[in-house]
């Protein structure tokens, strides 16, 4: 009887929990309604978790004698993850917040794998279909996880570079083989030879090593500048091995709240992929920049420094004025001196807008998340298909840290690797300025022929610097007016 | 995990092949402007895990179980929490129209005002 009634409750708020999770997804079509989107999921969540323990009623018998312990475990997790989580997600610098996405995305992967792993371990997951969705929601989580560990050692710059050597990807397919096939024999041996419904635990172990190394392996050749790409592909695996697992152990909430966030990411992942004009496939398996070479004599001209100050007083006497922000912006967190800059600049009757390129960065968007946190209105900020026309009659672009989303090679040079990506039309301004820390190359590797152009001029220095200067030279100009 | 109710079969193919259209299509109508929050919101809603590794923890028999378990919960709640946190935090900042947020309540209304006389930004 309390079984039923608990069966009911948690039923009924799952049911609820799910709604809430879509809707408030929903809601963030629109940067009004957003805020109050992610309030309610919040709330469908906290309640599917509270009634999650009226799963007490109806436990296992083998679990009756465990079941103090189990629920003293259960809360002491529960304080323990969501609140590290909790404060570190309150705390991290927006400039940080790729990193510590592909932080929590891992941590839902692990989950899900580990609840797969239990079920392994248990005699729980019985038969030839319930085993393999089983298997397949372990190694699509297990990848997620160690895959997202990588992605974030890489934003965090605790990997440097990308990691690539000769026959890397026969490694990679290998290991992704030898664990779909350990998948594969696992379920054999126990659903079909022996019949035993308990698989081996070694066997179960090399599996989760395999699908585990095989996350790793992926992640290490992958280039910062496909990051937006491949924290998009884990968070829509994380998803779908939710799903896959919510199938095993029956619960409809996570089916559906898993398989929405699956279907999601996968659409964000080809809609940042497009943006690159590369498939998912591409990103993934090619190792990007390897065969960018600079072809000697190949750009001519040469690149002109400019001062800092000098940049920043010409574009106040300027007409109108389009920034591009890159990653370098967010590594210098020179996003709310940015936008002092461009204050005085509309003071001075400056018409100046944002363009975004939609990879700009290391996830989606996240420039417009920096440009939002230093307080630049939402509607200043514009992205490639609208702002695009504007740079012809633009009297001046001030590039911030960003290089390939810029890159003429990408709209006329054949052999660039590049070639074919959608960019920002900044060379056809009157005057760009580029705000760069050194002569080197971007992430991909390629020699950029912009700042080679007779209208460019070089910017020499961190951009937080560089901004500092400019708005100092833009004040002593009015105190000596 | 209900002896009443179980999804088996098609019933779960429907399920799944549901939700992914329902995500596929609420995802393309967002803004490019909101893809980061969309992400971390999505990411989020994948922490739903912690339920199902709560369950699964309850239910454990053996001190392996109990062990992997209680990881379960742990990175599961992290990730709701985590992702909860975050994505909080970055809509917040949005805002519209050139003022400065003199409240958090004044800046809503703002928001909302300039939502009927401007409904798409970017």
């Amino acid at each position: 009887m309390i079984n039923s009634i608990a069966q009911l409750l948690i039923g009924g708020v799952d049911l609820a929990a799910a709604f809430l999770l879509i809707y408030g997804l929903k809601r963030m079509s629109s940067p009004v309604t957003a805020p109050s989107g992610i309030v309610l999921a919040g709330g469908g969540m906290l309640a599917a978790v509270v009634v999650g323990f009226f799963y007490i009623a109806g436990v296992h018998a083998s679990a009756q004698l465990h079941l103090p312990l189990n629920i003293a475990l259960a809360i002491a997790a529960l304080l323990l993850g969501g609140g590290t989580a909790w404060l570190s997600g309150k705390r991290v610098a927006m400039t940080s917040m790729p990193q510590m996405v592909a932080l929590y995305n891992g941590m839902g992967g692990g989950a899900a794998a580990a609840i797969a792993a239990m079920e392994l371990f248990s005699t729980r997951a019985t038969g030839i279909p319930a085993l393999s969705i089983t298997l397949l929601g372990a190694l699509i989580g297990s990848v997620s996880l160690s895959g997202s560990l990588v992605a974030w050692a890489k934003l965090e710059g605790v990997i440097k570079q990308p990691l690539r050597f000769r026959g890397q990807q026969i490694l990679n397919g290998t290991a992704m083989l030898a664990a779909i096939i350990l998948g594969g024999f696992i379920v054999y041996l126990t659903q079909v030879v022996i019949g035993t419904p308990q698989p081996a635990p070694l066997l179960v172990c090399l599996f989760f090593a395999f699908a585990l190394v095989f996350g790793v392996l992926m992640t290490l050749p992958i280039g910062g500048a496909d990051m937006p790409v491949v924290i998009s592909i884990y968070n829509a695996l994380t998803g779908l091995a939710v799903a896959l697992e919510g199938l095993v152990l029956q619960n409809p909430a996570l089916m559906i709240a898993g398989m929405v966030v699956g279907a999601a990411g996968l659409s964000l992942t080809q809609l940042m992929a497009k943006a690159m004009n590369r498939s998912i496939g591409n990103v993934v398996f090619t190792n990007f920049g390897a065969v960018a070479k600079t072809r000697p004599g190949a750009i001519k001209g040469e690149l002109k420094p400019v001062d800092a100050g000098d940049a920043g007083i010409s574009m106040r006497y300027a007409g109108s004025v389009i920034i591009v922000p890159g990653y370098g912006l967010a590594v210098a967190h020179g996003q709310q001196k940015l936008y002092e800059f461009v204050k005085l600049l509309q003071v001075a009757g400056v018409t100046v807008k944002f363009a975004v390129h939609p990879v700009a960065g290391r996830m989606p968007g996240q420039m417009d998340v920096l440009l939002a946190e230093a307080s630049v209105p939402y509607d200043m900020i514009y992205q490639l298909e609208d702002i695009n026309e504007e740079f012809s009659h633009t009297d001046a672009v001030m590039v911030i840290g960003a290089n390939d989303v810029v890159n003429p090679a990408a709209r006329n040079d054949k052999l660039s690797p590049i070639f074919g990506m959608p960019i920002l039309n900044a060379d056809q301004a009157k005057k760009i300025y580029i705000v760069k820390r050194g002569e080197g190359r971007g992430y991909a590797g390629i020699e950029n022929p912009l700042f080679y152009g007779d209208n460019c001029q070089m910017v020499y220095g961190d951009a937080q610097t560089v901004l500092v200067k400019m708005i100092e030279a833009i004040r002593g100009l009015a105190s000596t007016a | 995990m209900n002896p009443d109710f179980s999804i088996n079969g098609y019933a779960a193919v429907y399920i799944l092949m549901l939700a992914g259209v329902t995500g596929w299509v609420v995802v393309t109508r967002v803004p490019a402007i909101l893809h980061t929050p969309l992400m971390s919101g999505s990411n989020f809603v994948h922490g739903i895990v912690v339920v199902g590794a709560l369950y699964a923890l309850l239910n454990a028999g053996t001190t392996l179980d109990q062990v992997i378990g209680f990881f379960a919960v742990l990175l599961g709640a992290g990730n709701a929490a985590g992702g909860y946190a975050v994505t909080e935090r970055m809509l917040a900042m949005f805002q519209p129209g050139p003022a400065k947020p003199l409240h958090p309540r004044t800046s809503k209304r703002r928001a909302k005002k300039a939502a009927q006389t401007k409904p798409t930004p970017g």
